[in-house]
């Protein structure tokens, strides 16, 4: 075999071992997908319960939480920015990316100087890179995120919300995530969580921004005639951080189907690209064996040729 | 009597149980409520700890709570907790190994949590 010939063989041999681990992740992406839309969907009853709750305490409590009020001089925004941990999931974390740093133009067009709290290891890496500060940052669960992430997050936004000293607190808390609209489709979105205008507005805006899926089910009235254990305040300080980490879980949730789906569109388009250079290296190659056959019969040609003139 | 009234136990991540009750009783910080039928609305704060449901046909459910409320309405309870477990659900070797871990584990505000957590569910296995 001519030299020419092993070079495209070897081609061909590179690219398929590179298709059969496109192809495995492909699967794997697309079978994980169905499996984290379970879980964004298994959230709804608890999110509606949650909301329940929420409408009540604030119909019959003075709201006086910290949450809920507009700071009137507002310095620091957080943005909490979702990415993946790993890559190969195609356009996926560069597009949060991207949608973070048009948020944090806009914050500081407003004056704001913006603080960024950062999940997954990509978005970590592109501010490390760029030596941007990083408030805190969270890696490790972006593929399969759990309530306890989630808490841990909110818990700490909280801290640094609640109980910094004014200049060193932020003032409001959004999170930049990736919604999955379908398994084609996911577009990078901005929630504010902090403040919440007026509680009975947080159930709206909540669901009008889309993190539940759109659907709007409270619309429950309200009976003035609650007993309330302790009393309405305390529980609905209880609440207010519920549904911070509530909203945090969504959208952690929603961003790790949508990395998914991207990996497995990413993967999908890998594995078609070896298709075809595995079919173009064939060709190829073909045409080498076939300019080598030529080659060696007009040498055989030839040499019968320069025989026969010889006798 | 009067009729059943419809029970949701919700957790974060998921739905745990529903169904028709006669009775549910959980734990707040002022005592242990009873839920009747025909109870008055209420929204409870609940104490980390263990839920009782009895069922129409007899049999009770018990269930682990952490971070829990109840909304009482006419005709429904909603519980809806951090997390929640039926008896059934708990793994009494695992329960037990957790508990373990939560007391070896380092002094802070999780520790205490994390014991109140793991004694409760097994409160609810044993019973």
């Amino acid at each position: 075999m001519g030299a020419q010939q092993r070079i495209f063989r070897q081609r061909i041999r590179d690219t398929q071992s590179t298709k059969k681990i496109t192809r495995a992740m492909e699967l794997i992406a697309s079978s994980r997908i169905v499996k984290a839309q379970a879980a964004v969907k298994a959230t709804e009853p608890y999110a509606l319960a949650l909301r329940e709750a929420l409408t009540l305490a604030a119909s019959n409590a003075k709201v006086t939480h910290p949450l809920v009020n507009e700071v009137e001089n507002p310095q620091r925004a957080a943005i909490v920015l979702i990415t993946a941990d790993r890559g190969l999931a195609g356009a996926y974390s560069s597009n949060a990316i991207k949608e973070a740093e048009r948020l944090a133009k806009r914050l500081r067009d407003r004056g704001l100087t913006p603080v960024n709290y950062i999940v997954g290891r990509k978005g970590v890496s592109f501010y490390k890179f760029r030596e941007r500060p990083i408030e805190t940052s969270w890696v490790g669960f972006s593929d399969n995120p759990k309530y306890d992430d989630a808490k841990k997050i909110a818990a700490r936004l909280l801290h640094d919300f609640v109980e910094l000293p004014e200049g060193e607190r932020v003032d409001e808390i959004h999170i930049v995530y990736t919604h999955f609209v379908n398994r084609v489709v996911q577009e990078a979105r901005v929630i504010r969580v902090v403040p919440l205008e007026v509680v009975d507005e947080v159930v709206d805006t909540s669901s009008g921004e889309g993190i539940h899926g759109g659907e709007n089910k409270g619309g429950k009235p309200v009976w003035p005639l609650y007993d309330f254990e302790p009393d309405a305040e305390t529980t609905l300080d209880a609440l207010l951080p519920r549904l911070i980490e509530h909203l945090m879980h969504v959208a952690l949730l929603e961003s790790a189907a949508s990395e998914h789906a991207a990996r497995q569109r990413a993967m999908k388009s890998a594995t078609d690209n070896a298709e075809d250079l595995i079919k173009r290296y064939t060709r190829q190659a073909n045409q080498a064996r076939q300019a080598e056959i030529t080659q060696e019969i007009s040498e055989i040609v030839g040499g019968a040729d320069a025989l026969s003139s010889a006798n | 009597m009067a009729d059943p009234f419809e029970v949701q136990l919700v957790a974060t991540d998921r739905e745990v149980w529903t169904g028709q009750a006669t009775l549910v009783s959980f734990e707040t910080h002022d005592g242990e409520v009873g839920v009747m039928p025909g109870h008055s609305p209420m929204l409870a704060m609940l104490k980390d700890g263990p839920i009782l449901i009895r069922q129409p046909e007899g049999g009770d459910l018990h269930a682990a709570v952490h971070t829990g409320f109840a909304v009482v309405d006419a005709g429904k309870v909603i519980i809806l907790a951090e997390s929640a477990e039926l008896a059934d659900e708990i793994n009494v070797k695992q329960a037990e190994d957790l508990l373990a871990e939560a007391q070896a584990s380092d002094e802070g505000p999780g520790k205490i949590a994390a014991i109140a957590r793991a004694e409760s569910r097994l409160k609810v296995v044993k019973r």
